[in-house]
């Protein structure tokens, strides 16, 4: 109604315009507050329109697409903030507890392994790894747990299934699951987790897991070779995997299963908190293989069926993902039990409330960071990471370096979450490289000398804007094995000052260095100056300035450093055939154990000779004996010595500088509750509440329409327009 | 005419075979098969299996133009380039890397394209043309000049400035509008005022200069003078008869970027996430995924054709003197 009085002042002003254009100008004028007031909302920016005020949905927003949303294929975490949604495998992560600890999801209890010995005798726990052939874990299922509402249940009167013998004609009018009129549901059963596992083996699948799953679960390997064999015989036909056994993975009743795995492998029960061990009833594969789905994008990897909180209820990845809360769900509470410090941040006080809060999560495909920022700011989404651009903005440091809100948003009741991600970067060697490679006293000292001069306190300051913490060893901060403060700092590279942690001196990396036979930054021998080349995938004006920070850095031991530009297809070939000297990589933890950082130097799984994730190459007798040991072993003292004894062996060999611990920092607005930061769990959506109430109050505040501009544009063009009007008229009087 | 079209579709086969195999050769001179692969199965835990498997089921597995272990004309048929290429010429485009349907893909991706795309044409057409001929119509006078200072001015800015400052301005700071979104139906209004009104501001500039100088040019012409000698109003003359005679020029640059709408506009698509075939394109390059790729090249290229045919029909349209033979 405002527009409307505005544009009647806009054309009685301009009466002197002629018909065609005042009918003009009142178009576009109209055309603009229909578009505004389409929605029937309060807020003109509003970018949800249709949706209920005060609706109890939790909204989001996501930069890049899945790939996959088949729990065997995907990986990525933004494929996993989906499937961890709709998904149940038989653990999960407490939210609360930390250091992480597994606890059931549909599980009766965390399963504890059987060890046997190659002859099928029971060992007892203790057992020496040596002696164990096999683990058995049993996994007993809670009764009672129960499918989303799908058409691949539906059953007509007779008991059978409506939709699972249809034609490309029946399909021809379904372009969604919404689709099909009637739906069903079943009781969750044990053999759909040991589907899911045989799901693994599925040539067609291409499961990123499957090679590693394939070294450990019995069978595994023998089910994949006779999959393949059957697929190339018939390339089109749909692989029964209910046709094929798989000793590793079997059904003991309704409710149990049991998976065996060769040897000794501690680390398994973290999987089984993955979406790759979530069940999946074969009548979602029968349903989706018909003809006619696939070409509608109608597959298991996009339209998910689980048991968990959510269900996908809208699945447009170019736009928008809804979940909506599981009307079959089978319950779960909040839980009680956390520290003081969760007390005191308010993250009890659901405690024993039914999960889940949100009705619903709206999550928007939102390429750019500007609008991201902006709508966040909006309140529009309700939580948002920080990118660079906008990092001044929401955060500062104190006198005593702690991060801390600015004003601006302190005052829009922001709340800023800050984590220490499970995660590493560093600058590998590769130990196959004649100059910087090999595990001789010299090559230790050059690589020491290096890892002294490129000063990452620095660079987190510069380039990070403080997210992150220099790096002590391979294991970040959160793992069994990291020791915290003075007692855990890499001896070889900081040094103790006063109780402070300090970079050693320039002095005592050029000392390294000429000990190394590089004095002053020239081989003793020939005089020559070190040239090293660091291979590297960055590019643009941002990387420039973080590789003139490297040279810089080498500059101060009179070491050059040539950057060799290129990209992900070649870097990642120079690193498998070994053709590089110095790169960066990073590692994010898939589980939170040691094992699953110190295995990235684990000679075995050089990445030249084997293929494995051991960039570096790094290959030390005595470290791989230790691994061997540590990995089989569990947390506690004797684990910690072990650990203690392979960071002196790795900080010594620097095989990698050891760059930094990334810091995560997010914000979230007032009215989002239950968020504490929790790296290994892929299901806390559940966990979360908002108070819809304050949201809406708080957006009508912030987005009032300010109408002034229009009324000055439309005024700015009638003084342009006017005098062209007249001179427009004379002339034609003129003409005429 | 009929027969012309007809002719012109038939030279067009040989030209997709080209575009085609130019594509391929330049994204496989880029990637392998090997590459692709690794891209796809994420950056752990790929082994030389994994990557084996992956080759297999998505068709890779073969040699890329020659296959010299197949006899006769399998030694064409039998690879890469056969395969994924040859369904492409009935519109068949296959599956993305990620299993998605790519035919499925670009029919739900259109709407949102020219949802963008059409109305920034339309209006920044009439919008570009009425400012032109403003500008003739006062030629010599300030407000030409200060008519052609404001498109060079209005060029000359980034068209990423554009739409920074105004979804700073009328989303972030006036509240107006939604900064980004898209929706269907009427709701999807309010998503599209912003991206199109920017597109036209953005266009103004380049356009409205070039269409000045088609008409300053047919402006000098003996039936311009005609015109005015029996008597007729500046603005008949411009309208009627500049305008008419002035299509030629503007036909030969507008109709044939008209198909061309459907493949959507690559850095306003992002910004404003709208859903379309700009932002699928640019994601696939991204995403090394060939399929895709070569699927958006040979429709654009398609498209093209389409547009240079349309533009010749037009001219026997515009102008009763062009024949089309």
């Amino acid at each position: 109604m405002i527009i409307t009085a505005d544009v009647g002042a806009v054309l009685g002003y301009t009466g002197g315009m002629t018909r065609i254009g005042a009918t003009l100008l009142k178009t576009v004028l109209l055309g603009i507050s229909l578009s505004l007031m389409a929605g029937c909302s309060d807020s003109w920016n509003d970018p949800y329109p249709g949706s209920a005020a005060q609706a109890n949905v939790l909204y989001s927003a996501f930069s890049e697409r899945p790939k996959h949303l088949d729990p065997a294929r995907s990986y990525s975490s933004n494929e996993v903030e989906f499937t961890g949604q709709i998904y149940e495998p038989p653990l999960q992560y407490h939210f609360l507890k930390r250091p992480y600890t597994l606890i059931p999801l549909t599980a009766e209890a965390v399963p504890q392994p059987r060890f046997l010995d190659s002859t099928g005798k029971l060992l007892p726990d203790t057992a020496p790894s040596a002696n164990i052939a096999e683990s058995v874990y049993e996994i007993r299922i809670r009764p009672g747990v129960r499918y989303q509402p799908h058409p691949a249940f539906a059953r007509d009167p007779s008991g059978s299934y409506r939709y699972h013998a249809m034609t490309a004609e029946d399909v021809a009018g379904k372009s969604q699951v919404s689709d099909f009129e009637h739906v069903g549901t079943r009781e969750l059963e044990a053999a759909d987790y040991v589907y899911q596992i045989k799901r693994l083996a599925n040539p067609k699948l291409s499961s990123p897991i499957f090679g590693l799953m394939a070294e450990h679960i019995v069978g595994l390997k023998d089910l994949g070779e006779s999959l393949e064999k059957v697929a190339k015989a018939q390339p089109d036909a749909e692989l029964k995997l209910n046709d094929f056994s798989l000793a590793g993975a079997e059904v003991v009743d309704r409710y149990t299963y049991r998976i065996r795995i060769k040897g000794k492998y501690p680390q398994f029960i973290y999987w089984l908190a993955m979406p790759f061990f979530a069940p999946v009833p074969w009548e979602a594969e029968v349903f989706y293989a018909q003809p006619g789905m696939a070409e509608k994008n109608l597959t298991l990897d996009w339209q998910p069926v689980g048991t968990g909180p959510y269900y996908l209820a809208e699945n447009d990845p170019n736009r928008r993902m809804v979940l909506k809360k599981n009307p079959n769900f089978h319950g779960e509470t909040y839980p009680v039990d956390g520290d003081a410090a969760d007390q005191q941040a308010g993250l009890l006080a659901d405690a024993g409330k039914s999960l889940p809060f949100v009705d619903a999560a709206v999550f928007s495909l939102e390429k750019e960071t500007i609008p991201y920022w902006s709508k966040f700011l909006q309140g529009y989404y309700d939580s948002s990471g920080i990118s660079s651009d906008s990092f001044d903005l929401a955060v500062q440091f104190s006198a005593g370096g702690d991060p801390q809100l600015t004003d601006s948003m302190r005052k829009q009741d922001i709340h800023l979450i800050t984590a220490v991600a499970a995660s590493i970067w560093y600058v590998g060697f590769n130990m196959l490289d004649p100059v910087v490679g090999g595990l001789g006293k010299d090559r230790q000292k050059l690589r020491q000398a290096l890892s002294i001069a490129f000063d990452y306190d620095e660079f987190i300051s510069i380039f990070l804007n403080g997210r992150g913490i220099p790096a002590q060893g391979p294991i970040p901060p959160g793992l069994f094995g990291y020791v915290d403060g003075v007692a855990g700092l890499n001896p070889y590279i900081y040094e103790n000052k006063d109780g402070q942690i300090q970079r050693r001196s320039l002095s005592t990396a050029r000392k390294l260095l000429a000990e190394a036979g590089y004095p002053n930054g020239r081989d003793a021998k020939t005089g020559a100056p070190l040239v090293l080349y660091f291979d590297t995938m960055a590019s643009g004006p941002d990387a420039k300035s973080r590789l003139d920070w490297m040279k810089k850095q080498l500059d101060k031991l009179n070491v050059q450093l040539v950057v060799r530009g290129t990209d992900y297809n070649r870097f990642q070939d120079k690193i498998r055939k070994g053709n590089a000297q110095l790169f960066e990589w990073g590692w994010n933890a898939d589980y939170p154990d040691p094992e699953n950082f110190f295995f990235l130097l684990y000679g075995p799984h050089k990445k030249v000779a084997t293929g494995g994730e051991n960039a570096a190459n790094y290959d030390n007798p005595e470290f791989n004996r230790l691994f061997e040991r540590m990995k089989d072993m569990d947390n506690g003292p004797k684990r910690q010595q072990v650990i203690d004894a392979m960071l002196e062996i790795v900080r010594r060999d620097a095989p990698w500088i050891y760059a930094y611990y990334p810091k995560s920092f997010g914000l979230r607005h007032g009215w989002v509750h239950n968020v504490k930061p929790n790296l290994m769990a892929n299901n806390t959506l559940k966990y979360r509440r908002v108070d819809p109430a304050l949201r809406d109050t708080r957006r009508a505040e912030w987005n009032h329409p300010v109408l002034w501009p229009i009324v000055l544009l439309v005024g700015a063009l009638v003084i342009l327009i006017a005098p062209a009007v007249v001179a427009w008229r004379r002339r034609e009087r003129k003409t005429a | 005419m009929l027969a012309y079209i007809l002719r012109r579709l038939l030279y067009a086969i040989p030209i997709l075979i080209g575009v085609n195999l130019l594509t391929f050769a330049l994204f496989f001179v880029v990637n392998t098969p090997d590459d692709m692969a690794r891209l796809q199965l994420g950056a752990k835990h790929v082994t030389p299996d994994a990557i084996a498997r992956w080759k297999v089921e998505h068709g890779y597995d073969k040699p890329l133009l020659l296959n010299t272990r197949a006899n006769g004309s399998a030694q064409f048929t039998d690879t890469i380039f056969f395969k994924h290429s040859a369904a492409m010429f009935v519109f068949e485009f296959g599956k993305g890397d990620d299993g998605r349907n790519i035919g499925n893909e670009i029919r739900t991706r259109m709407g949102p394209s020219l949802a963008i795309a059409l109305p920034v044409f339309v209006i920044g057409l009439l919008v570009n043309i009425t400012f032109a001929l403003l500008m003739v119509f006062f030629r010599s006078t300030y407000l030409d000049l200060w008519g052609v200072v404001l498109c060079v001015v209005l060029m000359s800015i980034s068209g990423l400035f554009y739409i920074i400052a105004g979804q700073y301005f009328i989303s972030k700071l006036w509240n107006l509008l939604p900064i980004s979104g898209f929706a269907g139906g009427i709701d999807g209004l309010r998503f599209i005022v912003l991206p199109v009104l920017i597109g036209v501001v953005a266009g103004i500039g380049s356009g409205a200069r070039w269409y000045r100088t088609i008409f300053l040019e047919e402006i000098g012409k003996d039936y311009v003078r005609t015109a005015r000698a029996k008597g007729l109003s500046e603005v008949r003359v411009l309208f009627r008869h500049v305008l008419k005679n002035g299509m030629i020029p503007i036909l030969t640059g507008a109709v044939v970027v008209l198909p061309l709408l459907f493949m959507g506009s690559l850095i306003t698509e992002s910004f404003f996430g709208i859903p379309g075939l700009g932002s699928y394109t640019i994601d696939a390059i991204q995403a090394q995924d060939f399929a895709v790729v070569r699927a958006m090249v040979f429709l654009g290229s398609f498209l093209y054709i389409v547009g240079l045919i349309l533009t010749d029909i037009s001219y026997s349209w515009a102008d009763p003197r062009v024949r089309l033979q």
